[in-house]
C-alpha cells in the first residue's frame, strides 16, 4: 500500500459531486440552455447541511439510520476501488465481491428507510429498486468475473488495470457494466433524475421525505455511487500501469470519468427512458453481454 | 466424550421428568427448559473441545440387535453440526418457557418438552451415530418427535395436515436411505460406518449417491423434495420451527455429507448435480418466499434457499474435487458448512422473532401487520440483524459463508477447462441473483411488518415480549454480528472438518481464505467507523437546529389511511409477475364497477409448484392404482379364506415340483 493510494480517497471525496455537475451541463448544452452551475450538486450538499430537518411521525429510527449507513457503505467501496492504476487501499483477491455486496448493504437500508415512511409512493420506488438491482447484479459479476479470468487475477486493483480494452470481451464488459452503472445510479434510460416527483420512478422517489443534513448526506453518496462505479468501468477502458508516475495515471483515470460523465449526458439527452416492463429485458441482456464476454474468454 | 453422555442423559432424563408431571404446566416446562438448559452448555463442552483440537473421539457399548453396535464417534464433522444443534436448542428453549406458557390451560406442556429434548437428543444421536442401525433409528426418532411438536395445535385442521404431509415425506425419505445403507454395508455383518465397502462398483457408487441425495434432501429441504417444509415450519409453534429450520434440516446436509465420505472420489456429473439442485433450491426458494403472504411460511421457503446456497457451496467443492483443484474444493466445501452454522443462527434468529411478532400480535399475515418497531423496539432490531444476514450483506456472518463460496467459483471459473467454468460462472449468476431477491424479499418482510403504520388493530395493540425471549434473540444477532467481524478466524476451524470429508485439511487453501477474510473485516471496520463518525456529525449538525414533526408527503391528500400503504404483495408484485412462469401465482380479483362502486377483492395464492406438479399427480395416480386393487378386498370372510387356500396350493405345488 503506498501513500499515493490514499489519493483516490482523498479525490472521491472532493470530486464526487463535480460528475453531476459535468452531466448536467453536458444536457443544458444539448437542450441549448445555460444550465446550473457546474458546482450546483457542492452548493446543494452544503445548503442542505446548514438546515434543520422534518421528520414524519410514521418514521422510526431506521428512517435516520438509512442515509448514515448509506454513506458508510459507500464511503467502504471508495476504500475498494482503484484509481486509474493506483492501487486501492483496501485491495485483495475477491474484493470485487466486497464492492458488490457493500453496495447491497446500501441498497438495503435505503430501501427499508423508504418503506419507514409508509407512503406508498415510496413504497413502490423501493419496491422496483429491489427487482431491478436484483436482475443488475448477475451482470455485475459474470462481467467482472470475464475480466477476471482474462487477467488471471481477483483483485479490482490488479485486473482493471490489466484489462486490455481493445479486445471483444472486454467492450462486451463494458458495455454490459455500462448498462449496470446506468442502473445502479438511477440514471436514464431506467430512471429520470431530475426531479423528486411525477418523472422520477424509482431512486428518487424512495428518498423523497428525507430532509436537512439526512438528504444532504443521500445526495453526497448518490455522487459517490457514481464515482466508484465510474472508476471500474473507465479503469478498464483507460489501461494504465503502476510503472508511471503516479499523476500520469491518476489525470488519465479523472479524464476517464469526465468521458464517461459526458457520455452519461449524451445518453439522457438522446433517450427517452424506457418503459418499466422493458427494464427487466434491458438488464437479463447486460447479463447476457457479461455471459457472452465470458464464453469469449474461455476460448 | 463422557461430558456430552452426561449431557444427553440430562435432557433425556429431564424430558422423562417433565413427561411423567405434564399435568403440571410449570413445573415441567422448567423441567424441560433447564434440563435442555444445562445438558447444552455442558454438551458444548466436548464439542467445542473437538473443533478445537481436531481430534477424534469414541464411544462403544454392548447392544445386541442384528447388525446393530451402539457405537458412537465424535470427530470434527459431527461437532461442527453439534455445535449450532446445541447452540440453538439451548436458547429455543429458554425462549420457549415464555411462548409456550401461554398455551397452559389448553394443553399439557409436559408432553411437548419431553418431545422437544427427545428431538434434541435425537438430532445429537443422529450426528454421533457410527452403526447404521444406531442412526437410523436416531433418524426416525427425530423424525417422529418433531411430528408430535408440529402437530402441537392438532386440533387445527391445517396443523394434522401440515403434520402428516411432513410424516409422509420423511418417510419418503427413509425409504431411500435404507436401500443405501444395505448396499454400502453389503458386505459386512456389522453395519458400521468404518467397516463399509470401499470397493463398490462405479454403479452402485452412483445408486449410492442418488438415493442419499434423495433421502437426504427430503429432510434437508432441497427442490423438488421441500414439499413438507413450507407446511410444516408455519404449523409447529416459533421455537420449534427455530430449531426445526435452524438446525434440524441440517442433519440431512450432515447425512449427505456423511455419505460422502464413504463413497471416496466423486465423478464430475455429482458436482453438476448438486450444483444444479443448490442453484434451482436457491433461485426458486426466495422466488416462492417473496410470493408468501404469511412470515412464518416466507421464512421456511428461505430455508430452501439457504440449502440451495449449502448445495451450491458443496457442487462447487465437489466440482473442484473431482477435477483436482484444492483451492476449488476446499474453498467451496468449507463455504458450504460455513453457511450451516451461519443459516443456523440467522434462521434461529428470525423464527424466534417471528414468533415474538406472533407471541404479541397472534398474527402472522404480513399485509395485517406493521409499524411493530416503535411497539416492539428490541424485536425490531434483532429481526432487522437477522434480516441483514441472511441478505448475506456484509458487515454481517452471511457474507463470510457466501464469500467463500463465490471465491472458490471466482477462483475455478478462472483456471478450470470449458463446461467447470461455465457451470460455476451458473454458480456465481445464481448467488448473485439469489442474493439480489433475498434483499427484496427481506425488506418487504422486515419493511411491512416492523415499519409504516400499523395495518390492523392486532399490529396496534403490539407489546414487546418479555427479556426471556428478547435475551436469547439477542444473544443470536451477537453471534451474527462476531462470526461476521471474525471471519478470518473462524474459518480456520473448518480445516479439521473439509479434513474429514476430503481425506485433506488443505490448511494451506483455507489459510488463503482466511487472508481475504482479514481484508472483508478490515472494510467491515472501515464501514463500523465511517458508520459512528456519520451518525457523530449528524448527530452535531442536528442538535442545535429545528427538528420538526409532520406527517409523511402524501402529495396532498388529507386523509390518508393505514390500509393506503404499499403491502407486501404489492411490493413483491414487480417480481412474481416477472416470475410468473415458475410461480404461477393464482389471482382472485373483482374490480370495482359502475358509476357507486361497491366492495373490490383481490387475492393471490401462490400454491407449491412441485406439490402442485409432481407430488398431487404422483399420490393420485397411486391412489387410483389402489383403488382398482381393491376389487380383491371383498370384505366378506368367505373370500379371505378362499385367499389363503389358493395361496396354500400355490405353494404346494411349487414345493413339489
Amino acid at each position: 500500500m503506498q501513500i499515493s493510494s490514499f489519493l483516490n480517497i482523498l479525490l472521491g471525496l472532493l470530486f464526487a459531486p463535480l460528475f453531476l455537475g459535468i452531466i448536467n451541463k453536458t444536457k443544458a448544452s444539448f437542450a441549448g440552455r445555460t444550465g446550473q452551475p457546474l458546482l450546483q450538486s457542492y452548493y446543494d450538499i452544503i445548503k442542505q447541511l446548514q438546515k434543520g430537518a422534518v421528520y414524519s411521525k410514521t418514521t422510526s429510527w431506521i428512517f435516520r439510520a438509512g442515509p448514515v449507513v448509506g454513506l458508510s457503505a459507500i464511503l467502504v467501496a471508495l476504500v475498494i476501488v482503484p484509481l486509474g492504476g493506483i492501487a486501492a487501499p483496501l485491495a485483495f483477491s475477491g474484493d470485487l465481491l466486497l464492492l458488490a455486496y457493500i453496495l447491497g448493504t446500501m441498497r438495503f437500508f435505503t430501501v427499508i428507510a423508504a418503506l419507514d415512511t409508509g407512503s406508498s409512493f415510496e413504497g413502490m420506488g423501493a419496491s422496483r429498486e429491489v427487482l431491478f438491482s436484483a436482475l443488475a447484479e448477475p451482470a455485475f459479476l459474470i462481467g467482472l468475473a470475464a475480466i477476471a479470468r482474462e487477467t488471471g487475477v481477483l483483485s479490482l486493483s490488479q485486473m482493471l488495470p490489466a484489462a486490455h480494452f481493445f479486445s471483444p470481451e472486454v467492450v462486451l464488459v463494458v458495455i454490459a457494466l455500462l448498462v449496470v452503472f446506468l442502473c445502479e445510479n438511477a440514471r436514464i434510460p431506467f430512471d429520470d433524475p431530475n426531479t423528486h416527483l411525477e418523472l422520477t420512478m424509482i431512486h428518487e422517489v424512495m428518498v423523497l421525505d428525507h430532509s436537512g443534513p439526512d438528504f444532504a448526506l443521500i445526495l453526497y453518496s448518490s455522487a459517490l455511487k457514481l464515482w466508484v462505479l465510474g472508476l471500474v468501468i473507465v479503469g478498464m477502458v483507460f489501461p494504465s500501469s503502476a510503472d508511471y508516475f503516479w499523476p500520469v495515471p491518476v489525470f488519465m483515470a479523472l479524464c476517464g470519468l469526465i468521458l464517461l460523465a459526458v457520455i452519461v449526458g449524451v445518453i439522457e439527452s438522446t433517450m427517452a427512458r424506457l418503459r418499466l416492463l422493458r427494464i427487466p429485458q434491458l438488464l437479463v441482456a447486460a447479463g447476457s453481454l457479461s455471459a457472452f464476454a465470458f464464453i469469449l474468454v474461455l476460448r | 466424550m463422557s461430558l456430552l453422555i452426561i449431557a444427553l442423559s440430562i435432557i433425556i432424563i429431564g424430558g422423562l421428568l417433565a413427561l411423567a408431571v405434564c399435568k403440571y404446566s410449570y413445573l415441567s416446562t422448567l423441567l424441560g427448559v433447564g434440563s435442555t438448559v444445562i445438558g447444552c452448555i455442558i454438551g458444548l463442552i466436548p464439542v467445542g473441545q473437538t473443533i478445537y483440537y481436531g481430534d477424534t473421539t469414541t464411544f462403544r457399548l454392548a447392544w445386541n440387535i442384528p447388525y446393530g453396535s451402539f457405537f458412537l464417534k465424535l470427530d470434527p464433522l459431527s461437532a461442527f453440526f453439534l455445535l449450532p444443534i446445541l447452540f440453538l436448542s439451548g436458547l429455543a428453549a429458554i425462549y420457549g418457557r415464555e411462548y409456550m406458557i401461554v398455551y397452559r390451560h389448553k394443553k399439557w406442556l409436559g408432553l411437548s418438552w419431553f418431545f422437544l429434548n427427545l428431538l434434541i437428543v435425537s438430532m445429537v444421536f443422529v450426528c454421533l451415530a457410527n452403526n447404521t442401525i444406531l442412526f437410523l433409528a436416531s433418524w426416525e426418532v427425530m423424525a417422529l418427535s418433531s411430528f408430535f411438536l408440529v402437530a402441537f395445535e392438532y386440533e387445527k385442521e391445517e396443523v394434522r395436515k401440515a403434520s402428516w404431509i411432513y410424516m409422509v415425506a420423511s418417510y419418503l425419505g427413509t425409504a431411500c436411505l435404507l436401500p443405501m445403507f444395505l448396499i454400502l454395508g453389503s458386505s459386512a455383518n456389522i453395519l458400521d460406518f468404518d467397516l463399509f465397502n470401499k470397493s463398490l462398483s462405479p454403479l452402485a457408487l452412483n445408486i449410492c449417491f442418488v438415493l442419499a441425495l434423495i433421502g437426504f434432501g427430503t429432510k434437508a429441504g432441497i427442490m423438488p423434495f421441500h414439499v413438507w417444509l413450507p407446511v410444516a415450519h408455519p404449523a409447529a409453534p416459533s421455537p420449534v420451527s427455530a430449531i426445526m429450520s435452524g438446525v434440524m434440516i441440517k442433519t440431512g446436509i450432515y447425512g449427505l455429507v456423511r455419505t460422502l465420505t464413504f463413497l471416496g472420489m466423486p465423478p464430475l456429473w455429482w458436482g453438476y448435480l448438486l450444483l444444479a439442485i443448490g442453484i434451482v433450491s436457491g433461485i426458486l426458494g426466495v422466488l416462492f418466499a417473496l410470493a408468501q403472504h404469511d412470515l412464518k411460511r416466507l421464512l421456511a421457503y428461505h430455508s430452501v434457499e439457504n440449502i440451495g446456497i449449502i448445495m451450491i457451496g458443496f457442487g462447487v467443492g465437489m466440482i473442484g474435487w473431482s477435477s483436482g483443484m484444492p483451492v476449488v474444493a476446499a474453498l467451496g466445501f468449507a463455504g458450504g458448512l460455513l453457511h450451516v452454522v451461519n443459516h443456523a443462527l440467522f434462521k434461529g434468529l428470525l423464527f424466534l422473532g417471528a414468533g415474538s411478532v406472533f407471541h404479541s400480535t397472534h398474527n402472522l399475515e404480513i399485509d395485517h401487520l406493521g409499524g411493530l418497531i416503535k411497539k416492539m423496539p428490541y424485536t425490531g432490531m434483532f429481526f432487522l440483524i437477522g434480516a441483514v444476514a441472511i441478505s448475506g450483506l456484509p458487515p454481517l456472518n452471511g457474507f463470510i459463508s457466501e464469500f467463500v463460496i463465490y471465491l472458490a467459483s471466482f477462483s475455478g471459473a478462472m483456471s478450470m477447462n470449458s463446461y467447470s467454468s461455465l457451470s460455476l460462472i451458473g454458480a456465481i449468476a445464481g448467488l448473485a441473483l439469489i442474493g439480489g431477491l433475498a434483499v427484496a424479499c427481506f425488506t418487504k418482510a422486515f419493511g411491512v411488518v416492523f415499519l409504516g403504520e400499523p395495518r390492523s388493530n392486532d399490529a396496534r395493540n403490539a407489546h414487546e415480549s418479555s427479556p426471556r425471549m428478547t435475551i436469547p434473540m439477542m444473544i443470536l444477532a451477537l453471534s451474527c454480528i462476531v462470526i461476521g467481524l471474525l471471519g478470518a478466524a473462524i474459518i480456520l476451524f473448518v480445516s479439521p472438518v473439509i479434513g474429514v470429508v476430503l481425506g485433506n485439511p488443505y490448511t494451506g487453501e483455507i489459510r488463503i481464505a482466511s487472508n481475504y477474510l482479514l481484508y472483508v473485516t478490515a472494510g467491515s471496520i472501515v464501514f463500523i467507523i465511517c458508520l459512528l463518525t456519520i451518525a457523530g456529525l449528524r448527530w452535531l449538525l442536528l442538535s442545535k437546529r429545528s427538528v420538526g414533526q409532520s406527517v409523511t408527503w402524501d402529495c396532498g391528500y388529507a386523509a390518508p389511511t393505514a390500509r393506503m400503504q404499499y403491502t407486501a404483495s404489492s411490493f413483491a408484485q414487480p417480481i412474481t409477475d416477472l416470475f410468473e412462469f415458475f410461480l404461477r401465482t393464482k389471482k382472485n380479483n373483482t374490480m370495482p364497477d359502475s358509476y357507486f362502486p361497491a366492495a373490490a377483492h383481490f387475492e393471490t395464492h401462490t400454491a407449491d409448484v412441485s406439490r402442485e406438479s409432481i407430488y398431487n399427480p404422483l399420490f393420485k395416480t397411486i391412489d387410483r392404482f389402489s383403488q382398482r386393487m381393491q376389487v380383491v378386498q371383498e370384505g366378506r370372510i368367505h373370500i379371505y379364506v378362499l385367499y389363503v387356500v389358493v395361496t396354500l396350493l400355490i405353494l404346494l405345488f411349487w414345493n413339489m415340483r
